[in-house]
């Protein structure tokens, strides 16, 4: 058994899961999935809370999946409730501003403009938008996040 | 009798904002500064704590919020004789109307969200001077 060759091996793999992740991560900015906010939450996380922004992310997916529902009845009223609407659209903006989800926040930029115009089919078609952005951002960040978690796995498995 | 803050106090905040990712975003900020700081969802939950005999060397208070927002929170607490740092964040533009009536309200600074460490410690700059 060649120790040398299972060690060279080992770094190897960690290098390219590295290589993955950053790749991963550099391309989710590229396509303004993510944006600088994003890095500033990185960047908050410390070794006393290290999952602190898986933690922040998850309260966002609540938080907007709440929103999203809400909207949706609001906007299948006979008679639309639109200071209701704009009031959750500004808070689903807020917080994708806040967590840096940038295409989320722009769907909901263009939302809030259909709810002052009171068009309710723009609003609808809008909210279908929004849903299908942070569908998108979701799978990207779990995808990130496992990447992340493998990282890390490999990294601790390496021979000292 | 001159009544001064020793080097062993601690810098309390009061985190006022009905968003849980903004709650959970600035009680870190805040911590990561070692500032101990406690959160409430409203304007009237900042009221409250204060009722209860809570002092505050800063609040970060959000605008829009239910029960009660942020413009009508700083005004009572003004009114209510507190003098403590209050630093308005919010998603507005530092231009719109309701950003002016916020300053009018009471604030000691402004800051647009989100927050990040840079704006946190220009905010902290303000503190200090209040003393």
């Amino acid at each position: 058994m060649d120790l040398e060759k299972l060690e060279n091996d080992a770094i190897d793999g960690v290098a390219q899961l590295q290589k993955q992740l950053v790749d991963y991560s550099a391309s989710l900015f590229e396509e303004a999935f993510l944006d600088e906010q994003f890095n500033q939450l990185q960047q908050l996380q410390d070794e006393n809370n290290p999952d602190f922004v898986v933690e922040v992310v998850s309260l966002f997916f609540q938080d907007a999946e709440r929103l999203v529902n809400e909207l949706a009845k609001a906007l299948d009223q006979q008679c639309v409730n639109y200071k209701f609407v704009d009031k959750s659209v500004h808070q689903l903006k807020g917080s994708s501003s806040s967590i840096g989800a940038q295409r989320v926040q722009r769907a909901c930029i263009a939302f809030r403009n259909f709810s002052e115009e009171q068009n309710v089919e723009g609003c609808v078609k809008c909210l279908q938008q929004v849903k299908h952005e942070y569908l998108l951002v979701k799978n990207k960040l779990e995808n990130l996040f496992e990447l992340q978690r493998q990282v890390v796995a490999a990294g601790s498995s390496l021979p000292r | 009798m001159l009544k001064s803050k020793n080097a062993t106090t601690k810098m309390m905040a009061l985190v006022v904002d009905d968003s849980i990712v903004n709650q959970r975003i600035h009680h870190k900020l805040l911590e990561n500064f070692g500032i101990e700081n406690q959160v409430v969802g409203n304007g009237k939950e900042a009221i409250d704590v204060h009722c209860s005999g809570k002092h505050f060397d800063l609040i970060l208070m959000d605008m829009d919020m239910p029960v009660m927002n942020g413009i009508e929170a700083t005004r009572m607490l003004r009114a209510m004789g507190i003098r403590s740092t209050i630093a308005g964040v919010s998603s507005h533009s530092s231009l719109s109307e309701d950003t002016k009536e916020f300053i009018e309200a009471g604030l000691d600074d402004y800051q647009e969200k989100p927050l990040t460490p840079a704006k946190l410690v220009s905010i902290l700059h303000k503190v200090n001077l209040h003393v």
